[in-house]
């Protein structure tokens, strides 16, 4: 299987099953529409009123060159390979759900406002404590273990995020593990005592900001309904400058209210933020904020002027990392971590303050997906093998799709959300993951091509 | 080649040798709370 497009007068073919990327001329573009489904002297038939004849041959003897060598064409086997077959998922991340609780209120809150559609509650030491135990006896013999802190606001419960973190901190190396904590918040409790615990303890940071002033305050705003954007601007900078602009990310989210999200990721890059993430809402469509289908045509046009904008920027000497264009080509994820895509409800899992265990923080509050309770140390292993299962080749939509090496199946959240199946993707999502990926390959080959001059 | 550029190889055959080690982070730790992303991640076991 190949995928081919043109963006930013590029031409690029992915070849699907091995991961080549090549950049080919008008001539080769055309071609690969004919050959190799028909014969070199139909394909010279077909196209001669537009190319050269001996032109036309010279670029199919390099297409079967690629194909000769396996960049081209590539037949795939994954799924009969060891690493894959023999594949064990075991839990080694957990997100912690430290506050059900938060002291602003965002329009498009899956959390309802940071409840989670229930009481207002803060976890104990102890539901933490027990949370990490049950992540050390649960992960075999991984090494590498993520706790992310989140909310509703964790901060709302910072004294027992502290001993969380030194309980984890006095047992890993008993058990030869290595606890990664983080922590995703919403900027208001931070003052410069917490930034420096963040900068000590957490190894990555989570800000939330939505871009523009306007933009993130119609959405975002507090109890009072004040906008947050004066209130959190100034302390954001300060975090991000405070950890020499390295493990964070700010983090927004846009919706059917600023379709040209494009000027907000480019408004926090002007502000100095060097690592963004601005991702698109996910809602029912019955909200007015929600996107819809036929927006995605003015996104597509966002993300090709951002991803115009990220060269010019790059070029220039003031790039900045957008999570998604960033695309690694030559030590990305392994092939078998991109079967099994983000590890939600089987290596990843959420555990809320009474300690109830979900498949990801998505999915808290629907009793359909409870897993089960860290008090108890139990596990409901019927709901956890159906995620750990839910890897692309059990996605019939997905097995076809060109674009699954990279988005690796999708959010089964938003499948169930959207389709009440985990196995059947969320179609809107996928369009505008296949239109990210096009545009993070874009930027590499422009900048290659650059390079080159 | 005078029509064709490979930008980048058959890396992911590769991969499936190497990989599997189940070590690196997950998505949902880096940036993304709804759009968990696996193709921006990094290999650990390099």
């Amino acid at each position: 299987m190949i995928h081919k497009f043109s963006q930013g007068n590029v031409n690029i073919v992915l070849d699907v099953n091995s991961g080549a990327v090549h950049v080919v001329d008008q001539l080769v573009y055309d071609v690969l529409d004919y050959y190799p489904d028909h014969t070199k002297e139909i394909v010279v038939d077909f196209l001669k009123d537009k190319y050269n004849g001996n032109s036309i041959l010279e670029a199919i003897d390099e297409i079967d060159n690629l194909k000769k060598n396996n960049l081209l064409y590539t037949e795939e086997n994954y799924m009969k390979h060891a690493a894959f077959k023999n594949k064990k998922t075991i839990v080694k991340a957990l997100c912690l759900h430290i506050a059900h609780d938060c002291n602003i209120r965002c329009k498009y809150c899956f959390a309802s406002q940071g409840d989670f559609k229930g009481d207002r509650s803060l976890m104990t030491a102890k539901v933490g404590k027990k949370a990490i135990d049950f992540l050390i006896n649960n992960s075999e013999n991984r090494k590498n273990l993520e706790v992310d802190f989140f909310g509703g606001e964790p901060l709302m419960n910072f004294q027992v995020i502290k001993e969380i973190v030194e309980y984890g901190r006095s047992i890993e190396k008993k058990y030869d593990k290595n606890i990664r904590f983080t922590i995703t918040t919403n900027g208001v409790l931070l003052n410069d005592d917490i930034m420096d615990y963040i900068n000590q303890h957490m190894y990555n940071v989570v800000l939330s900001i939505d871009g523009r002033k306007e933009t993130n305050d119609t959405m975002r705003y507090t109890i009072h309904g004040d906008g947050t954007y004066d209130i959190i601007l100034p302390k954001l900078k300060k975090m991000a400058e405070r950890r020499n602009h390295e493990n964070y990310y700010v983090r927004g989210t846009f919706t059917r209210f600023n379709l040209d999200f494009a000027e907000d990721v480019l408004h926090l890059a002007d502000l100095g933020f060097k690592h963004i993430s601005v991702e698109p809402v996910v809602a029912a469509a019955e909200n007015d904020y929600a996107i819809q289908e036929e927006d995605l045509s003015k996104i597509f046009q966002q993300y090709e002027y951002l991803a115009e904008a990220c060269i010019k920027r790059e070029k220039a000497g003031s790039g900045f990392n957008f999570f998604h264009f960033m695309i690694d080509l030559d030590q990305g994820p392994c092939v078998v971590k991109r079967l099994l895509g983000c590890g939600a409800g089987a290596e990843y899992l959420a555990i809320t303050p009474e300690g109830d265990l979900y498949p990801c923080h998505q999915f808290v509050g629907n009793d359909d997906f409870n897993l089960g309770n860290v008090l108890e140390d139990n596990l409901d292993t019927s709901i956890y093998n159906s995620f750990a299962n839910a890897h692309v080749y059990n996605k019939e939509a997905c097995n076809q799709c060109w674009a699954k090496f990279y988005c690796s199946g999708g959010c089964h959240a938003n499948a169930y959300n959207f389709n009440k199946d985990i196995l059947i993707p969320y179609s809107v999502g996928c369009e505008m993951e296949k239109k990210r990926i096009e545009c993070a390959l874009t930027i590499k080959a422009r900048l290659m091509e650059e390079e080159e001059r | 080649m005078k029509h064709i550029k490979t930008l980048t190889g058959a890396n992911l055959p590769k991969s499936a040798v190497k990989g599997g080690c189940g070590e690196c982070q997950t998505s949902c730790q880096s940036a993304c709370k709804t759009s968990c992303t696996v193709a921006n991640q990094q290999c650990e076991n390099k």
